[in-house]
């Protein structure tokens, strides 16, 4: 009844109401060995995949309860082990009960006989896979039997190792040589890198020449050879000589800091008192050039250099029939006053020189003795080159004046000179000899004389000047010393084209004006400078210049200007367009009385004159404005420049004169 | 004008004979940097190598080794400016004009030619 009253329903407060039909619904339920904790859907990022991915099968197993117990198995190492410590230690105790005694003689006993068993009875067997693995190492059975302590140490533990055989180090190193290394270090500007294009260039053309010449390699090498050694010995010997370009830069630079304010007058001073000179002009004192070999010696001849402007020739000798010396021909340039570029000496005095005009480093010069040489600049040596001598036909008196000619048709250098010995000769270069051809004599007409044996001698001339006509190549005048002068023609070697009765006493120079075709100008000593036209007889200007005329010469710029010098030591410069009758300037332009000018020259370029004396100076003037008057243009017109109007100019003037004598 | 080689003989006569002529230009040098000292106004005349190490000198040791030092550095440096501008170009003179006097140097290929002078005396 109890029972049948428990069996009525005890509904707790908080059941699930449900209805009939739910309450008869079935569920089903299925007992798996599924864990129902496990996971069910593990994701894992998967590195090769590089994507998340569900792990395929997750573990299901569930551990209750673990307990890791401590029986080791009876016949393992651990176990057998441990027997054989049991023992042993029982026998160590004698003071424990014989019952235990009695146990353990049992117990050795046993396990004299089959120690493993009695051990595995008394140990306890347990499970530990974990025990086994420690016992894994390969050990040999402990010694059963060992009644005496022979344990080395406490865990009865033998190790054996075996080491593989080590190779001793050795350490060995191995070093390449160096290679050698040289700093270097440059720079690459514009002019290196052009430097080494010229280089290369001039390898290139030195290869192209050897190309040609293969015929001569051998003898050509021998010859190099030789070469090389003595420029080697040069090399050694002279380390200043490289040096001397510098050095001549030097000395003019030098010179010009000296003479600094000379050069600034030369090149920018303009007299400006000129104006109101009223036409009247001056020199002004430049440079003077002296050379103390040349003291006693008188200036004889002056050229100016026709390539370098600033280079002029002078020769030294002697007028004076007693004192008669060696003579000097030194080449002295504006830009160095001090000291003469080239020095040539000489046995005898020098009359006159002459530059060649296409090879402006020959001269002609001609001497007292009545020898011709031609001095070549370039060569180091200061005796001539070529020189003439009593057997190719010299003079017989001083060469007063020589003039070089065009080349012949073989082209060889040509030069003219005229003597006292009334022969005009024709020198000619040929094959490093001086040949002479006789051009013309200087008959006097009238003279003929009657020699020994009925001969009948014709007295020659003294020719003393001569001047070539700039255009028409065969004429030329030849002045005298009697004072006449001829018209000659190369042509012609026994008449005078004309005779001018030009002065009473010897023409000391004849010139050509360098414009004008027809007129040239005479000097004298007998005071006077003539200007002729070569047409017309009589002269067509006459100056007197109180003494005795050593020199005149036309202007380059003007065909109306010329300059005089006379022995007093004065220069007289005239301009015909300007004054016909007396000089622009007359001025004293050597300082001492005792001394006499000889010769004159302008400069083709510079307004510049030189002036030799006797006393071997030479001194150079600037002329001013007024003496170098162009002619002024009117308003409007333009300025004609060249040589017509210069040629025009002089005709003006002469029309003038001549106007007169037509009528 | 066709050259036609003739084959020279150095005999022991022509080699002395080159001797002298290059002793002779020698000579002439020497003379024209005696004439340079001997001008009016000048101080001193150097002459340096192209390492700038000099060679001939008129002042005393310590100045002239000064100078040449400078002026050489100076030199390079003038002619560099030279010819960048125009490699065809080249250096022929330079002047440095001080209060108390004037420095002039003539550089060469291989030397340099230093003249001190004090132009105003």
């Amino acid at each position: 009844d109890e029972w049948a009253a428990a069996k009525t329903l005890v509904k707790p407060p908080d059941q699930l109401e449900l209805t009939e039909a739910e309450l008869k619904e079935e569920f089903t339920r299925i007992l798996t060995a599924n864990n129902p904790h496990a996971p069910q859907n593990i994701i894992r990022y998967s590195f090769k995949e590089r994507a998340y991915k569900p792990i395929s099968y997750v573990d299901q197993m569930a551990i209750h309860f673990s307990l890791n117990g401590n029986m080791i198995l009876k016949d393992s190492d651990e176990g057998r082990r441990q027997s054989i410590r049991l023992s042993t230690a029982a026998e160590k105790a004698p003071v424990e009960t014989s019952a235990v005694t009695s146990e353990e003689t049992e117990i050795k006993d046993e396990e004299s006989t089959g120690d493993t068993q009695a051990a595995g009875d008394e140990e306890a067997e347990g499970s530990g896979t974990a025990e086994v693995a420690e016992a894994a190492e390969a050990e040999e059975p402990p010694r059963p039997r060992a009644k005496e302590q022979k344990l080395a140490n406490q865990f009865n533990f033998i190790e054996r190792a075996s080491r593989t055989l080590n190779n001793p180090m050795r350490e060995r190193a191995c070093q390449s040589e160096p290679t050698p290394c040289k700093n270097f270090s440059a720079t690459a500007n514009q002019w290196e890198i052009y430097d080494a294009y010229v280089e290369e260039l001039q390898k290139m053309e030195r290869s192209k020449e050897k190309e040609k010449t293969k015929v001569q390699i051998a003898k050509r090498e021998e010859e190099k050879k030789k070469g090389r050694n003595l420029t080697s010995l040069e090399s050694q010997s002279d380390d200043i000589t490289k040096i001397s370009k510098a050095a001549k830069i030097m000395e003019r630079m030098v010179n010009q800091n000296t003479f600094d304010d000379i050069a600034q007058d030369f090149k920018y001073f303009e007299d400006a008192s000129d104006e109101y000179r009223d036409q009247q002009g001056t020199l002004l004192p430049l440079w003077k050039f002296q050379y103390d070999k040349t003291k006693r010696l008188a200036v004889t001849a002056i050229s100016w250099n026709p390539k370098y402007k600033d280079l002029f020739a002078v020769g030294y000798g002697s007028y004076d029939f007693m004192k008669q010396g060696q003579g000097m021909l030194l080449l002295y340039t504006m830009k160095n006053p001090s000291f003469p570029e080239y020095v040539f000496s000489s046995e005898s005095g020098i009359m006159c020189l002459d530059f060649h005009n296409d090879h402006p480093y020959l001269m002609a010069v001609g001497f007292y003795d009545g020898n011709v040489a031609i001095y070549n600049v370039k060569k180091a040596t200061s005796q001539p080159s070529y020189r003439s001598s009593a057997k190719s036909g010299k003079h017989t008196e001083p060469v007063w004046q020589v003039k070089w000619q065009k080349d012949d048709m073989d082209n060889n250098l040509n030069f003219f000179s005229v003597s006292s010995d009334g022969r005009i000769v024709s020198w000619t270069l040929v094959k490093n000899e001086l040949v002479h051809t006789d051009v013309i004599k200087l008959s006097v007409e009238g003279t003929t004389m009657q020699g020994p044996e009925g001969l009948q001698l014709q007295t020659l001339g003294c020719g003393t000047s001569f001047d070539f006509h700039k255009k028409i190549d065969y004429l030329f005048l030849v002045g005298t010393e009697e004072g006449k002068i001829y018209k000659c023609s190369k042509y012609y070697s026994s008449q005078f084209l004309d005779v001018f009765e030009a002065h009473h006493m010897a023409v000391d120079s004849v010139s050509w004006n360098p414009y004008h075709l027809k007129v040239f100008i005479s000097c004298s000593s007998d005071w006077t400078v003539k200007i002729w036209d070569h047409t017309i007889k009589t002269p067509m200007f006459i100056y007197d210049l109180n003494s005795a005329v050593g020199d005149v010469a036309w202007s380059p710029y003007s065909s109306t200007v010329f300059a005089a010098v006379t022995t007093d030591g004065k220069a007289h410069v005239f301009d015909l367009s300007i004054n016909k009758y007396e000089a622009l300037c007359t001025q004293l332009v050597v300082a001492k009385k005792k001394n006499k000018i000889t010769h004159i020259q302008f400069n083709p370029v510079y307004p510049v004159v030189i002036i030799g004396d006797e006393q071997g100076h030479i001194t150079s003037l600037k002329l001013s404005p007024n003496l170098r008057r162009m002619p002024k243009e009117k308003k409007g017109q333009e300025v004609k420049k060249g040589p017509e109007v210069e040629i025009a100019k002089l005709d003006k003037l002469l029309n003038l004169v001549r106007e007169p004598e037509s009528k | 004008m066709s050259l036609k080689r003739s084959s020279v003989q150095y005999t022991p006569s022509y080699i002395t004979l080159l001797c002298l002529l290059c002793n002779r230009e020698k000579a002439e040098v020497e003379e024209t940097l005696k004439r340079i000292q001997a001008h009016k106004g000048v101080i001193a005349t150097i002459v340096v190598n192209a390492e700038g190490i000099p060679i001939r000198t008129t002042l005393d040791n310590s100045t002239t080794v000064q100078y040449a030092g400078l002026l050489h550095q100076l030199i390079m440096k003038a002619r560099s400016t030279v010819r960048d501008i125009d490699p065809q170009n080249d250096l022929t003179f330079l002047r440095i004009r001080s209060k108390k006097h004037e420095i002039m140097v003539a550089p060469d290929k291989e030397y340099l030619l230093i003249v001190i002078q004090n132009p105003c005396e």
